[in-house]
């Protein structure tokens, strides 16, 4: 048995047998789940040896759209786990009228603060990362991303934080203090364990992998945009990024500064935000929600950039108001830094203040009202046609006018006073984030699916899933309003009131949807990859595309562009179709120039996740090693000169001309055959 | 070359003496100057932690017990006039002076940097034989933590400096090692501007 004498926290420090969830039969199943999945996926690429193909094609790639598919992998698997946490929650809410449950208070705390840590930073974040990873370079006509090597580093560093959130259910207890960790509740004193640790480091590795790739994709739009392609032709996805990532790289240090301030406070014994010494919690609300804030529009802003792509996509319209969309897009990203307050109406300023910021918080519904007013405009007069992108548009377009409604209750300071951390608020955010942020990755997902693949997704199993989360949606969180301004609070593991009952059992019952949406994108995956021949599209063009991305393979080259194209319009794809020059033989081809493979991201991401696994557990040498190993093969990197690759001009060619031949093979589809087998990728060409 | 002329991107430009690299650092230098922007709202937030918490001595040791006005001035010098060193630096190797040369005003930049390393960490243990450590207030949290990242952004600025002299010495002018000259320089004069915050703020405004 380990001690604390003795060699074994020399090398363990303070993990020991007591760390195993043995505590609850849930955590137990949940600890298992993760160790039996681990071992499972290890042992079915050991026996597919399919190891160095991982490693090779997929692990060490620094081609963008890989890495962007890899985040959202992580982003699906974390959603897996963070949604099937909700339903506990909501299932033991269902029950909780004058009863334990099934749940003790401690697990309870514990699974609100996993689910929206993991909701939050790993699998909105990976999520809209990887998908404007993918999508971004192909709608400039970019052949990568400016620093191929660094988006690696920043895959790997939010891998390492998903790994250790993995870790925190197998070993020790996670944090009961909330995805917002606010001290003193997690300073030592009154949390001496490991929990607020694993969320620290968690979150800190997130930030620091958010912070670059901000970098990296501002300075991709900046300068990686094809010839033409001014930035008044960009996509509406690429200026809503362009916003993402400004409020990336300016509002994710307030975050690493507050966590690192907060693990200092742990560690060495600082005063920041203790009761004592001088310490000043506020400044740990200010710094995170300077954070915070801004936050929920790098969550939202991608989605309204994929939703203004499938409403003119399957509008067969140009987009409506696309100047208004841009300048809205920016009057949001500047206005998200001055509304932070609003999160902490009731914790002691003057009310003048209050009044500042709520006005200012609810001017934002101004600019978002307008691109609202914009979607629908787009539609007015289309050719609307019902695909599952489009379906989750239209749910976005109704659910999140209710939950901006509600938004501006709340930026009242006088209601916020009175439903203040009631469920009310909780109802509020998801109404937000379901419909904003969830719906429209999800569109994405499905829109940009062939790009990746080269097959569509199953179409009906898209709808079941379609259903589910919208029902799903509606019964989990509208029953919450109501219970919100009955005064239920949020947070709460078991309660007295019989009023609420008829709630939380609605409630309950919209968790189960939720669980059969999640089960109905996994079935719909499984449907498509048998599928996949008949699923196929070729052509490059499943849905009458407008923009650059369509005009190329599905799935899409590794160089993305045999030859670099030349925007001509705001939608480039869709005048070369009307012209009939959308697959004309080129002129000439050339060499291009990819990055090599590099394991320096892999290996940086790592070491630095296992540094912060020996900090949690105060395992000092391995905290060490970890951080020398980072920095060890980042130095190592900077003295290989030969990190480029050619593909030569014959060999683009050989592959540019097969497909091209192959595309003046393909039947045509027209558009109300999208959904059919008949849809090989190639669009019918428009009526002259 | 004429249409590279027409861009510039922040640093020292090379546009007439290495074609190149001035166009590779079009990319390089713009995304670490955005880099650096996010580094500064870094040291502007520990700048407002601090200014937040002038007060919370706890009845503890201030800014007058504290603080010297003599050892901070020579802690200016030193880092102004290692950024003189690194702008020379910068300069020989925009017009390909010898090797030597630049190695040269790298390692003075290196050895000022390590002096105000010296400088500074003593700094630190005399506060905290003085009971002004990082743990016995708020003030002194904050204090240490405005110091101390600018510290460690200069140890890491010299251990960047180690690897370019060695690098320069390996590789000799090479497109990939001036690039990351040019970055190390905009870091290094970073440092200087932030100081220059530090020792408004902190010394003279503590002192004053």
């Amino acid at each position: 048995m380990p001690t604390t004498e003795g060699w074994w926290p020399l090398v363990f420090g303070r993990l020991s047998f007591d760390a195993l969830p043995f505590y609850s039969a849930i955590a137990t199943g949940a600890a298992s789940l993760v160790v039996i999945g681990a071992v499972v996926v290890i042992g079915l690429l050991t026996w597919l040896g399919r190891w160095t193909w991982l490693w090779r094609e997929w692990l060490t790639s620094l081609d963008h759209k890989k890495i962007g598919i890899m985040y959202v992998i992580i982003a699906m698997v974390m959603l897996a786990r963070a949604v099937i946490e909700g339903s506990l929650m909501r299932a033991q809410q269902a029950m909780a009228f004058d009863n334990p449950g099934f749940l003790p208070p401690e697990h309870f705390a514990q699974l609100f603060s996993t689910h929206g840590s993991i909701m939050v930073f790993f699998m909105a974040m990976p999520f809209l990362t990887g998908i404007i990873n993918f999508a971004l370079p192909l709608q400039i006509g970019a052949r990568d991303v400016s620093f191929p090597l660094l988006n690696s580093m920043s895959l790997w560093l939010t891998a390492g934080g998903a790994g250790l959130m993995m870790a925190s259910l197998v070993l020790g207890k996670f944090s009961t203090g909330g995805w917002t960790g606010y001290p003193p509740y997690t300073d030592a004193v009154f949390n001496p364990g490991v929990g607020p640790d694993y969320w620290i480091f968690a979150v800190t590795l997130g930030s620091l992998a958010s912070t670059m790739t901000g970098i990296n994709i501002a300075v991709t739009i900046y300068k990686k945009r094809c010839r033409g392609m001014n930035p008044f032709r960009m996509p509406l996805f690429c200026w809503t990024s362009l916003c993402t990532s400004v409020l990336m790289i300016f509002a994710m240090p307030p975050l690493t500064v507050a966590t690192a301030l907060l693990a200092l406070d742990r560690y060495v014994g600082t005063h920041f935000f203790t009761n004592d010494g001088g310490g000043n919690m506020m400044n740990f609300a200010n710094l995170f929600w300077l954070f915070g804030h801004p936050e929920v529009y790098i969550l939202i802003l991608p989605a309204f950039g994929v939703y203004s792509q499938v409403i003119s996509n399957f509008s067969a319209k140009i987009l409506y108001g696309y100047d208004s969309l841009i300048i809205a897009t920016m009057c949001i990203a500047v206005m998200s830094f001055t509304v932070w307050v609003h999160h902490f109406f009731t914790m002691g300023q003057s009310a003048n203040l209050n009044a500042v910021f709520g006005i200012a918080t609810m001017a934002i519904g101004i600019p978002t009202g307008v691109k609202i007013f914009d979607w629908i405009l787009t539609m007015a007069w289309g050719r609307v046609r019902f695909t599952v992108p489009m379906l989750y548009a239209l749910a976005f377009m109704v659910l999140f006018v209710v939950g901006g409604l509600t938004g501006i209750l709340l930026a009242n300071p006088a209601v916020d006073f009175q439903v203040h951390n009631t469920v009310f608020l909780v109802a509020h955010f998801h109404n937000m984030l379901i419909p904003g942020l969830l719906y429209g990755m999800i569109a994405a997902y499905t829109y940009w699916f062939p790009k990746a693949f080269g097959f569509r997704l199953d179409e009906w199993w898209g709808r079941v899933a379609f259903g589910c989360w919208v029902t799903g949606f509606c019964l989990a969180f509208l029953p919450l309003y109501p219970l919100g301004l009955m005064g239920m609070p949020r947070r709460t593991q078991e309660f007295f009131e019989p009023d609420y009952l008829p709630f939380t059992i609605v409630a309950g019952i919209g968790a189960l949807f939720l669980l059969s949406a999640l089960t109905s994108l996994v079935i719909q995956l499984v449907v498509s990859i048998r599928r996949r021949a008949t699923l196929a599209v070729p052509g490059g063009d499943p849905w009458d595309g407008r923009t650059l991305e369509w005009g190329i393979p599905c799935p899409a080259p590794e160089y993305n562009f045999a030859v670099l194209p030349v925007a001509t319009s705001r939608d480039t794809f869709l005048a070369a179709k009307e012209d009939g020059t959308a697959y004309a033989p080129r002129r000439a081809y050339h060499d291009i120039e990819l990055p090599r493979n590099s394991m320096t991201g892999v290996v940086f991401g790592l070491a630095l996740a296992a540094a912060a696994f020996g900090l949690v557990w105060y395992m000092w040498w391995l905290a060490a090693l970890g951080v020398l190993v980072a920095i060890g093969a980042v130095v190592a990197r900077s003295f290989v000169l030969d990190t480029m690759r050619i593909i030569p001009a014959a060999e683009v060619r050989r592959q540019d001309e097969a497909w091209l031949a192959q595309v003046r093979r393909l039947p045509a589809a027209d558009r109300d055959h999208e959904t059919t087998p008949r849809n090989q990728g190639i669009a019918e060409a428009p009526a002259p | 070359m004429t249409a590279v002329d027409h861009h510039r991107h922040p640093g020292i430009n090379l546009g007439h003496t290495d074609p190149d690299t001035h166009e590779q650092a079009e990319e390089t230098l713009f995304g670490f100057w955005i880099f650096l922007m996010s580094d500064l709202v870094l040291f502007a937030l520990l700048f407002a932690t601090y200014a937040s918490m002038m007060g919370s001595t706890d009845g503890g040791p201030g800014p007058r017990d504290v603080l010297e006005l003599s050892s901070s001035a020579l802690e200016t010098g030193v880092l102004l006039f290692s950024s003189l060193t690194m702008g020379m630096a910068s300069l020989a190797m925009k017009y390909k002076e010898p090797p030597a040369r630049l190695q040269m005003w790298l390692v003075a930049t290196l050895i000022l940097g390590l002096v105000f390393l010296w400088l500074g960490g003593s700094e630190f243990v005399k506060m905290a034989s003085e009971g002004a450590s990082a743990q016995r207030s708020g003030w002194t949290s904050a204090l240490h933590a405005l110091l101390g990242t600018h510290w460690l952004h200069v140890a890491a600025g010299c251990v960047w400096l180690i690897l370019s002299i060695l690098q320069v010495a390996i590789f000799g002018p090479q497109s990939p090692v001036k690039l990351r000259l040019m970055r190390l320089a905009l870091f290094w004069h970073l440092l200087d501007i932030v100081w220059i915050f530090i020792f408004s703020v902190v010394y003279l405004g503590g002192l004053a």
